[in-house]
């Protein structure tokens, strides 16, 4: 009975365990608010790649492109488990605003928005058309305008302090030109010295937030044909440059990629001697981590940089929660003492100070994880309230792409960190009492409590 | 009458650094059943190292307890405990009483140590019962809710002997008992002592108090180590 009585007593009478709990409470909390929100802007920023590219996709790095592609299509859609694959050109050029004098660089994506749309969340990205997206190139200022989506940074746009970027309910008139260099198959150039490229003036329909800084900064879109002619992909022979994926529901991405890589591979294979076969020969099958992957990798690096520092934090987190209780049962040796000396056995002095870590790690990571999430839940409103009252923000949305913090708490990882603190509560209870109970009684009971 | 416990050739020394401070010089001691025996000696000659050797509390360099003819370094950590539990009744000088618990609670902690959770379900009121009726014994029947520190010096240590006789050991051990207490109330503990004697109760008792020791059948001295 002593058993359950002596550590409840201890939990209850001692202010030094009011502190225990407290100082398991406050590394539970830190470490479920850091953990959620840091993972959320991790998932967020991989979820805004995969929503780009889709799940996998056939694709070349090859500016010529590859041909072939409607055929290979046309074998994708006869798969159960694909849901949707569209055909994209990709290129660079030069962007201007004649009369303004701006020039830029640009990376153009000839797409079927129709298409694009089903396979990615594009649909979602655009601002105007988001509810008609097949309609993106038709500016609705001029539908017999040859439109075009650029990427929302490109025009200058301000945001407001909540991220949001500024829109006028109609979009307006504006004319760019786009230039290209033609490539023939062979990769070279296909017009003659004077007429070195096509250019084409095109009207800005709509724009593109993909939450993608450098996609966001640099990228047009295109209507598929258009930027097939002006790349010099379009003709007899018509080349693509990526066919982008999307799996039906309940095909993970590797049996997915896999079985795309198979089909390709056969594909590939059955026209080695067609004219065009060199082309095939560098289109690379891809999941949208492996596609994106020079933009993801830096991030993980990230990542894995911060889980170090984290991983790091979270030792001292575990070592201090451990300090706090051999701190606690070292002030408590005295009892260990005068327990042994009335005939408690040492497993049972070892249990009743693991009764006592139990009780009090887990009453803390209780309330640090219940304080967590309440933390979490009203993270953004916080937020807000310190930018109304304040003129504060934790991340400058005028900066920064994100919306809101990510506060999706896991509860797998909720689970561990508690499981995690109360372990070190018992690991730190349970070194000092079976160091103290090992000891003759009198040793005990003679020293000095700290 | 048999020999209750015999130690003999008991050496203990404490060091401290370079220097080692012999207490115990090859001393040799017995208590019989049903004596009452009192050891005296100055401050630091050992009294309590010895009744801390004899409870089991510590451990001889050399030389041997027996209790009842079997030999304490040889028992197993069970059989240790459970001679800690039944077989003996220590009186600490600095009482030693868990601060957590109450007067109560403290005196029935030798009865829980020996029983299962169920077990002490149903024990639970016979041992509240005799617990009762050695506080009261000891003058403190209506201090059974209080905490230790709310207790005087003398008081905790009427508590600490009531603890002591808790599980009727056959030995009780009590490092000075009357050490804090006027002579009124020593008096009257002494008394409680004489009459457990008188029922059978071996006990084996330190004092520095020559007039206390007298009441005791037989008077030990202490004094280098060894009993003079
Ligand atoms: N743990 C220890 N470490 C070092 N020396 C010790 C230790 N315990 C006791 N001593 C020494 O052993 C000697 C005997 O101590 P003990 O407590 O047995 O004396 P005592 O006769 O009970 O004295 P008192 O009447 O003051 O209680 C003392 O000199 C003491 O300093
Ligand atoms: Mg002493």
């Amino acid at each position: 009975m002593y058993k359950l009585i002596l550590p409840t007593r201890y939990f209850l009478k001692r202010r030094i365990t009011y502190l225990a709990v407290v100082a398991v409470a406050l590394c539970v909390f830190i470490v479920v608010v850091v953990m959620t929100v840091m993972n959320g802007l991790v998932s967020e920023f991989k979820g805004k790649n995969h929503d780009f590219v889709g799940d996998c996709i056939v694709s070349t790095e090859s500016l010529v492109g590859f041909a072939y592609y409607e055929d290979f299509l046309k074998q994708l859609e006869k798969q159960e488990f694909v849901q949707a694959a569209t055909p994209v050109v990709k290129g660079f050029g030069l962007l201007t605003q004649p009369g303004t004098g701006r020039n830029i660089g640009v990376e153009i994506m000839g797409i079927e928005p129709a298409g694009f749309c089903e396979a990615t969340k594009f649909a979602q990205t655009l601002y105007y058309h988001k509810e008609n997206p097949s309609d993106a190139f038709t500016p609705t200022y001029n539908p017999t305008l040859a439109g075009c989506v650029v990427g929302i940074d490109m025009i200058s746009r301000s945001r407001d302090r909540s991220g949001k970027y500024y829109h006028s309910s109609e979009p307006m008139r504006i004319e760019l030109m786009v230039t290209c260099f033609p490539l023939t198959a062979k990769g070279a150039l296909a017009k003659a010295a004077t007429d070195l490229v096509n250019s084409k003036t095109i009207y800005y329909s709509d724009d593109s937030h993909t939450g993608l800084v450098k996609v966001d900064a640099r990228m047009v879109y295109l209507p598929f044909e258009l930027a097939g002619e002006l790349f010099g992909m379009a003709g007899a022979t018509p080349r693509a440059s990526a066919i982008h994926i999307k799996f039906a529901d309940g095909t993970s991405l590797k049996t997915g990629v896999g079985r795309v890589a198979k089909m390709w591979k056969v594909f590939a294979a059955a026209r080695a001697n067609q004219k065009y076969a060199n082309l095939l020969k560098n289109v690379t099958v891809q999941s949208w981590p492996d596609y994106r992957r020079s933009s993801i990798a830096p991030m993980e690096k990230e990542q894995m940089m911060l889980i170090l520092l984290f991983g790091m934090l979270g030792i001292i987190t575990v070592f201090i929660i451990f300090v706090v209780f051999y701190m606690i049962i070292s002030h408590k040796t005295k009892d260990i003492g005068t327990l042994k000396s009335v005939g408690v056995s040492r497993a049972v002095i070892v249990q009743l100070f693991l009764t006592f870590a139990a009780l009090v790690g887990l009453v803390g990571a209780g309330i640090g994880a219940g304080a967590g999430c309440g933390f979490l839940v009203k993270i953004n409103d916080m937020e807000d309230w310190l930018f109304e009252r304040f003129g504060w923000q934790l991340w400058d949305r005028t900066v920064y792409a994100i919306g809101e913090i990510p506060n999706d708490i896991k509860w797998e990882v909720l689970a561990v960190i508690m499981a995690t603190a109360v372990l070190a509560a018992l690991a730190g209870a349970f070194l000092p009492s079976v160091r103290a109970s090992g000891q003759r009684p009198v040793e005990v009971l003679q020293v000095n409590q700290l | 009458m048999s020999e209750m416990l015999k130690a003999s050739g008991l050496f203990k020394s404490y060091k401290m650094g370079q220097t080692k401070i012999e207490v115990l010089k090859c001393l040799d001691f017995s208590v019989r059943a049903g004596q009452f025996v009192a050891i005296v000696g100055a401050s630091g000659s050992g009294k309590s190292t010895l009744l801390h050797i004899l409870g089991a509390l510590d451990e001889p360099d050399a030389g041997s307890v027996q209790f009842e003819g079997k030999r304490l370094d040889k028992f197993r950590a069970g059989e240790l405990n459970r001679f800690r539990n039944k077989m003996v009744g220590f009186v600490f000088q600095f009482y030693h009483l868990l601060d957590e618990l109450n007067v109560l609670e403290n005196v029935m902690l030798p009865a829980m140590a020996q029983s299962s959770t169920i077990g002490w379900l149903r024990r639970r009121i016979g041992a509240k019962k005799h617990a009762k009726s050695l506080l009261e014994r000891f003058g403190l029947a209506d201090r059974i809710g209080h905490k230790p520190y709310q207790l005087s010096g003398g008081e905790r240590q009427r508590v600490a002997i009531a603890r002591a006789l808790m599980n009727k050991p056959a030995l009780l051990l009590a490092d000075e008992p009357t050490g804090n207490l006027d002579s009124e109330t020593g008096n009257g503990i002494l008394g409680v002592l004489e009459e457990l004697n008188n029922d059978g109760q071996t006990i084996v008792m330190v004092t520095h108090d020559d007039r206390i020791a007298q009441r005791a059948h037989n008077v030990i001295r202490l004094a280098d180590g060894k009993i003079v």
